[in-house]
């Protein structure tokens, strides 16, 4: 048992290292998904192809789809060393690589192939991904956007939500329904559409944190051909399943710092004074819950190393990794909710020139509901880890043998 | 990055594993209890020492198998997930491990082999009274080389042969190693809520006490060996908890309410997807702190404290839940959910309170920060 890389990890990681070192950009601030700030998203573009054409851009793809031929290990150590440097530009490219492109790969014809995943891998173009809708959130296969098939075209209406980057990609995924007799799940396919096409209209969503991060995404008369089908007519579930699938096995880096925030929690409470003039850090109640949070932290950094460990063993890692975001957000909710209450009166304060910690915890507490409920809400998480970890029955369903038109609709 | 057990010492815990479910099964627990005796299955351990288990981290010089703290995690959990009703804990993480750490090479030799064997019983006497053990809490005193003083509880105080006691000598704590067997030792059976683990009140009048380390160094030494055993123990609770999820589940797929499992409801399943988080985060955590112990790690102190913070949460949260997941069966005498709820509480107070161990968690981090 140790931390150490192996041999071949190690040359791997200096060479990574050493390449890093010349080229990463210094003065990086971070481009995240949502982001309106055109020189970040230049420099996140410009910093993608570059990663691409070193091989840096996609590490376990093949070559000959612009990737680095390499290993997941290696990803992963890539990954690491580009946070080590706090380069963090990979955000508007996490969905198109993450899960629209793989999708297109599995499924598309070779031109069609040909012509999108090269610029995706360069940063040239970016995917979102429109699968969720007003009526169908945690129950994807919900939705009700229809395409109807008119020649050699089919006619898309209806809305999707959630569409994180709608407003900056150039293209999209899309799940819609083309036959609403059939039952739910059967009645889907699965499209890639240009998101210029005459019809589409993006609507950022108002969070109640005041960020717009994500957004609504309208079709009216929207025109597609057949050709930008994904999949088989009405197998648009199983293509899903893939894109998802995807999503699923990214593995984190494991990395992080040790404690993860709640070590700087600890050292910037001792610097604010309480009531009675001693350092906030002394209260008891907030040491036995910063005790509770460093080993969640923990917990978590360490169930990472474990996954990586079977990585890098040439394993497939177990599914602890399941726990993450389910043990992540609620911890963050509840660490923002104390470090508020912490501050008494003062902590009703959002104003970043007056709030203690510029506001950082109230916007913690304002942006945490989101954490426990986007890419898998927390009651989700629960029945995935009961079903799939410990093999507990799936859900009662009455919606299996019931046409989809038939389905009671609710709000 | 490599940090799991090899697959040599994951046979090594399938062994123990066939080992306990042989010569421990759930039935022998209870049985021992009902007995009322000294919460020690003595067939059982001399069946542990024979397999060498005792002296799986004591080095060959010292009769021991000479295999490494990691060996010794393999072993514990496995002895938790039996609720082995043994003294192991008492002789191997605690005894041993204080004389290991302090102990001076003529101590070394003439207590190690005995453990190892099994001729001799170790434990560790520190608490007085109610509440956590510290220097201002101890009142057992040395004076002139003869103990006198009350111990209580002592964990498998009716079975050891020799007990490390926590006392103070010229009003600094110290550590002493003491013969049970000596003259002016009473021994006071107690009841435990654990019944499955036996415990005693020693009285000590003028009993010959030889120093185990520096003087006035005892609470240094106490909390040392004290990280030591925490992450052993945390092993045992990580091997508990997985059992608690295991029986969990297994009740929940096959026990049918309203015409399903009851298994098939999101208040029992999400009741058992908790359960599995906090068993692997606690399982990452004693991991860490079973790494921090074999390689001797400036980092233990910090590994230990959270091993235990977690392991603790982990071990109390399941076995309760299995309670409440088998309902009405769940706190029956004969079905087993039990023998892990009492456990539990066992394991999670042998080394000091989870409040205690949280406090050190965060005192020690500031340390580091600081440093």
């Amino acid at each position: 048992m140790d931390f150490n890389d192996s041999p071949e990890e190690a040359a791997y990681r200096a060479q990574v290292r050493a390449w890093l070192e010349e080229n990463a950009p210094r003065d990086a601030k971070g481009a995240s998904l949502g982001d309106e700030d055109e020189s970040q998203m230049g420099a996140a573009k410009a910093w993608q192809a570059k990663k691409a054409a070193a091989g840096y851009a996609q590490i376990r793809w093949p070559k000959e789809w612009g990737g680095g031929g390499g290993t997941t290990m290696q990803s992963v150590i890539f990954s690491q060393e580009e946070a080590r440097m706090g380069v963090q530009l990979g955000g508007p490219f996490a969905i198109g690589l993450g899960m629209c492109i793989p999708t297109v790969m599995a499924t598309a014809d070779d031109e069609t192939k040909k012509r999108f995943v090269g610029p995706a891998v360069r940063g040239e173009e970016i995917w979102c991904q429109l699968f969720s809708e007003p009526a169908g959130g945690s129950d994807v296969a919900a939705i009700r956007t229809r395409a109807v098939k008119d020649g050699d075209d089919w006619v898309i209406n209806g809305q999707k939500i959630w569409t994180s980057g709608a407003h900056y990609a150039q293209y999209g995924i899309v799940l819609v329904r083309t036959d609403p007799d059939a039952v739910k799940h059967k009645g889907l396919t699965m499209f890639w559409i240009d998101m210029k096409s005459p019809g589409i209209e993006c609507k950022t969503i108002h969070q109640m944190s005041g960020a717009r991060g994500f957004n609504e995404v309208f079709f009216t008369d929207v025109r597609i051909k057949d050709s930008q089908r994904l999949g088989a007519l009405h197998d648009g579930w199983n293509v899903s399943i893939i894109t998802l699938m995807n999503e699923r096995a990214s593995v984190s880096g494991g990395g992080g710092a040790v404690g993860g925030g709640v070590n700087n929690i600890l050292k910037a409470a001792q610097k604010v004074a309480g009531a009675d003039g001693t350092p906030l850090a002394q209260d008891a109640a907030l040491r036995e819950k910063m005790a509770d949070w460093y080993v969640m932290s923990e917990g978590l950094r360490f169930t990472g190393m474990r996954s990586l460990s079977a990585l890098s063993q040439g394993k497939t890692p177990g599914p602890e990794q399941s726990i993450s975001k389910l043990v992540y957000a609620s911890m963050a909710q509840d660490i923002a909710a104390t470090a508020v209450d912490l501050q008494d009166q003062f902590g009703m304060i959002r104003d970043e020139n007056v709030s203690a910690f510029h506001g950082a915890f109230q916007e913690a507490v304002l942006g945490s509901p989101g954490s426990r409920i986007a890419g898998g809400t927390d009651e989700i998480l629960r029945n995935i880890i009961a079903e799939r970890v410990l093999g507990l029955p799936g859900e009662i369903r009455v919606d299996k043998n019931v046409p989809f038109k038939d389905l009671p609709t609710g709000r | 990055m490599n940090f799991d057990f090899s697959d040599e010492q994951k046979a090594l815990k399938d062994e123990a594993r066939k080992f306990l479910a042989a010569k421990c099964p759930p039935d022998r627990v209870r049985k021992l209890m009902e007995e009322g005796s000294s919460g020690h299955d003595a067939d059982l351990w001399a069946a542990i020492i024979e397999q060498g288990w005792t002296g799986a981290a004591v080095p060959e010089e010292h009769g021991g198998l000479g295999l490494g703290y990691l060996e010794l995690c393999c072993i514990a959990e496995e002895l938790g997930r039996a609720v082995a009703p043994t003294p192991f804990a008492s002789s191997v993480y605690f005894f041993a491990e204080s004389v290991l750490l302090a102990g001076s090479d003529a101590q070394k030799a003439a207590y190690l082999p005995k453990i190892v064997s099994g001729e001799a019983i170790g434990t560790m006497a520190s608490s007085e009274k109610v509440g956590p053990v510290t220097a201002e809490s101890i009142e057992a005193e040395v004076s002139g080389g003869k103990l006198s003083g009350v111990k209580v509880p002592v964990m498998d105080g009716m079975v050891a042969t020799h007990a490390v006691v926590l006392a103070k000598e010229g009003g600094k704590p110290g550590l002493f190693i003491v013969d049970l067997s000596a003259d002016g030792v009473s021994r006071e059976q107690l009841r435990m809520m654990d019944a499955s683990r036996g415990a005693a009140k020693l009285t000590f009048s003028n009993v010959p006490a030889e120093r185990l380390g520096e003087a006035g160094e005892g609470i240094t030494l106490f909390d040392a060996v004290n990280d030591r055993a925490a992450v052993l123990l945390a092993f045992e609770q990580v091997g508990g908890a997985d059992m608690c999820l295991e029986m969990g589940r297994e009740y929940a797929l096959n026990r049918f309410a309203f015409g399903r499992p009851i298994g098939g409801y999101q208040a029992i399943k999400h009741k058992l997807a908790d359960m599995y988080c906090k068993n692997t985060l606690a399982r990452g955590n004693a991991y860490y702190g079973a790494w921090a112990l074999n390689t001797n790690a400036s980092e233990l102190p910090i590994a230990a404290a959270g091993a235990r913070v977690s392991a603790s949460d982990a071990y109390w949260n399941a076995a309760k839940e299995n309670v409440q997941v088998h309902g009405g069966m769940g706190f029956t005498w004969e079905v087993d959910c039990h023998l892990h709820y009492r456990r539990s509480q066992q394991v999670g107070l042998v080394a000091g309170s989870a409040r205690v161990w949280k406090e050190k968690l965060v005192s020690r981090i500031e340390r580091r920060n600081a440093a």
